[in-house]
Parts: C-alpha cells; sequence; structure tokens
C-alpha cells in the first residue's frame, strides 16, 4: 500500500498539532477579555490626571517644565517600544518594529542618533540585531502588567531626556482597535503635546504642599507612566487577540489539510485493493 | 447647602473609590490633611499612608495609599493614588536593573539560537510539504 502507513502517521501528527492550536485559541481568546478589563480599568486615573495637569497648567501659566518644552534642535531620539514576550501571535511584532525602523530610518537620514528602551523579549530580540543602542529593557511583564515593573525603564528614557541627551521621545505599542484590528502606533512622548481644554477661566490657585515645581514633576512623571503603562496594556490585548487569530487560521488550515490527507489516503487504499484484485485474477487466470 | 463633596480616589490599575464625601483624611507630605467641602484649592503630595473617607451617610472608607497626589477643587477632590511605594532610591535601583537587563539581553545568545532553530524547523517543514505533494502525485496517478 504507497505510503498508507506515513500519511496515517501524518493525519495523527496533524490531528495533535490542530488540537493544540485550538486549544491556544481558546486561551486567548478568555484572555481579551480580561487584558481589556485591565485597559478599561485604568482609564479613570488617566483621565483624572490630565484634569490634574490642566489645572496646574492652568494655576501656572509663566512656569514652564522642561517636558512640556520643545527642543529647537533633535540630536537624539529615544523610542520605547513595547513588544510581546512569546511569539505564536502572527504579524504583530513584526508590523510593529517595521514602522519603528522606518522612523529609524527617517531620523538617522536627519542625522539624529537613537537610543531604544524595550519591552518585551521580542524587541530586544530583534533590535539587538539592528545597529542601535539599547538603553534598557524589561520583560516578563506578564498577564497582570504591574506599574512598577515599568518605572525602571521610563525613568532611563526621562533621565536622559532631563539631561538633555536625548531630544525627543516615542512610545510604540499595538493599539487594541477590536479582537480583528490592532493597530501599529507611534505616539510622541515627550515633549509633552500642550493642554488646553479646560473650562476654567479665572484667576485662581492652589495652596501648594510643598511647592509648585516639585508638585508638577511629580505629577508630571506619574502621567507619562500612566500613559506609558496603558500602552502596554494596550499592546497586551493585541497580543491576545494576535494570537486568537492566528491560531484559529492554524486550526483551520491543520482541518482542511487533514481532509486532504485523508482523500490521499482513501486513494491509495482503493489503489492498493485493486491492484491486489487484479494480481488475484491474474494469478487465476495464469493457473 | 451641600455639605459633602464629591471625592475620587483612584490608581493607575483601577477606579478604588468614587462618592460623595462629608470629610476626607490622608497624610500629606507636609503632615495630617482633614477636608471638608468648601476647604481651598490645594495640591499636595501624599505620604504612604491611610486615606478615611466619611461619606454622606455616616459611614467610613479606608484605603491604603502607597503615596500619591491629592488635588482639592472647590467642586470635586481627587486622590491619584500610587500602586508602588516610590521613593528616589528605589526608583533609581529600578532604572539600574532596567540597565542592567538590556546589557543581559544584548550578551544573550539565544536570539541568534532561536534563528538557526527556526531556520531548521523551517526546512523540516518545507521537506515535509515536499514528500507530502509527492505523496499526492502518487494519489491521483
Amino acid at each position: 500500500m504507497a505510503g498508507g502507513k506515513e500519511i496515517t502517521t501524518k493525519i495523527r501528527s496533524i490531528e495533535n498539532t490542530k488540537k493544540v492550536t485550538s486549544a491556544l485559541e481558546m486561551v486567548s481568546a478568555s484572555k481579551i477579555r480580561k487584558s481589556q478589563d485591565l485597559m478599561n480599568a485604568t482609564r479613570p486615573y488617566a483621565h483624572m490626571i490630565r484634569r490634574v495637569m490642566g489645572h496646574l497648567s492652568k494655576a501656572n501659566p509663566e512656569f514652564r517644565h522642561p517636558f512640556t518644552v520643545r527642543r529647537e534642535e533633535t540630536k537624539k531620539v529615544g523610542y520605547i517600544i513595547i513588544s510581546t514576550d512569546r511569539g505564536l501571535c502572527g504579524g504583530l511584532n513584526f508590523n510593529l518594529f517595521k514602522l519603528v525602523l522606518a522612523s529609524i530610518g527617517e531620523w538617522q537620514g536627519k542625522g539624529a542618533e537613537v537610543s531604544l528602551v524595550t519591552l518585551g523579549k521580542k524587541a530586544s530580540g530583534f533590535f539587538k540585531n539592528v545597529k542601535v543602542e539599547i538603553a534598557a529593557h524589561t520583560s516578563d511583564l506578564g498577564e497582570k502588567p504591574q506599574i512598577e515593573d515599568l518605572i525602571g525603564s521610563i525613568k532611563v528614557m526621562l533621565d536622559a531626556y532631563r539631561e538633555e541627551k536625548i531630544d525627543l521621545v516615542y512610545v510604540v505599542y499595538n493599539d487594541f482597535v477590536n479582537t480583528m484590528t490592532q493597530k501599529p502606533t507611534l505616539e510622541q512622548l515627550l515633549p509633552l503635546p500642550e493642554t488646553d481644554d479646560e473650562e476654567i477661566r479665572d484667576i485662581w490657585d492652589y495652596i501648594y504642599e510643598p511647592d509648585a515645581e516639585a508638585l508638577l514633576d511629580t505629577v508630571l512623571v506619574r502621567y507619562i507612566e500612566a500613559d506609558v503603562y496603558q500602552a502596554v496594556l494596550e499592546n497586551l490585548a493585541s497580543e491576545h487577540a494576535a494570537r486568537m487569530i492566528a491560531m484559529k487560521n492554524a486550526t483551520d488550515n491543520a482541518g482542511d489539510l487533514i481532509d486532504e490527507l485523508t482523500l490521499v489516503f482513501n486513494k491509495a487504499r482503493q489503489a492498493a485493493i485493486t491492484q491486489e484484485i487484479s494480481e488475484i485474477v491474474g494469478g487465476a487466470a495464469a493457473v | 447647602m451641600k455639605h459633602t463633596i464629591q471625592c475620587d480616589i483612584v490608581s493607575a490599575q483601577e477606579e478604588i473609590f468614587s462618592g460623595e464625601a462629608a470629610m476626607i483624611f490622608a497624610t500629606g507630605s507636609m503632615g495630617e490633611l482633614g477636608i471638608s467641602p468648601r476647604h481651598a484649592p490645594l495640591i499636595t503630595q501624599l505620604k504612604p499612608g491611610p486615606v478615611r473617607v466619611q461619606q454622606a451617610d455616616g459611614e467610613e472608607a479606608f484605603f491604603f495609599v502607597g503615596g500619591g497626589i491629592l488635588e482639592v477643587m472647590p467642586h470635586l477632590v481627587t486622590v491619584l493614588a500610587d500602586t508602588a511605594v516610590r521613593a528616589d532610591d528605589l526608583d533609581e535601583a529600578a532604572a539600574v536593573r532596567a540597565k542592567e537587563e538590556a546589557e543581559r539581553a544584548l550578551q544573550d545568545q539565544t536570539g541568534d539560537m532561536e534563528i538557526a532553530e527556526a531556520q531548521a524547523r523551517l526546512l523540516e517543514a518545507a521537506a515535509q510539504i515536499r514528500a507530502l505533494e509527492q505523496l499526492r502525485k502518487k494519489g491521483r496517478r
């Protein structure tokens, strides 16, 4: 029987693969909801810290924090790249890296240097083969990222910005649009974009404890951290969604392959039987 | 006239409390604070410690914050709580860790290993596909 044994082995192995991919698909589907909940839970904080920032800048129009001042020339650009720790999520990471590479190319063309902070193993694995500086790295953020895990990496960037070693900072992540769509996104983190929407127009001021500048600094740092944290959660939700889709495709493909192989197997069996019968008939005729 | 003030307590990870409060107690960087409605606008850093909210119905709610910022506006009180205990030297240590992590990731050769492994897998898969195609051709004949 022509390759009958091999085909059955193959079918069985694909069936096992299919089991694994469909299990992964279901796991990811359940994780999407959890990570979406996490994402939604951070919204009030982002909203309120933006409100406090608005109040502060209204109360101190003359004071300019370095984080809000646009620098005249850009000598070095920083990127905070948020990727996943694990693969099997389709082109999610690679699409993001392509976006980063395009942006890096653009800045390098203008003569600026580049410095990276990578979150997630995939980013460090990819960018260490590209000739750029990696200033800091954090991985293993897990299913429920904690903001304290991000503080260190963000501080490296903020310090470099404060010391004017870096003049512009981007954060790059996959924006979770919906389960089918994740959009690679490049956002300017520093200098902070202007905020000028508020209903309070009267001249008034706070009582500051300890003082305005220190407080503004703290608020801005918290704001940036919250922003990056939000991006990490978006990316996490995107990871699960992308993995679910990738695994769904893999499961479907495995099903198709099994169907085809079964057909091949049946044909091979049929051919073997026909051959056997004709041999017997031929043998009988000879006798 | 209203004897309560809207109070929102949030951390970066979740909304902790939102409701009307008759009085709010917290530990500011300059000392204990008690905020009643119509308190003057104030913004302060919080020390790690409890935040106590006396609600409109007389019940009290307790929260522990690891520091943060408290803002008092004429119509509302906002507490931006830190989930982590923050101090300059702790932050510094975290930054140093992140830098070391980057160096380790750079020296780590597993990335190349992964590529080699992936290439091997790819070759294997390609060989399997070729074998399958041959089988299929045989089947048709």
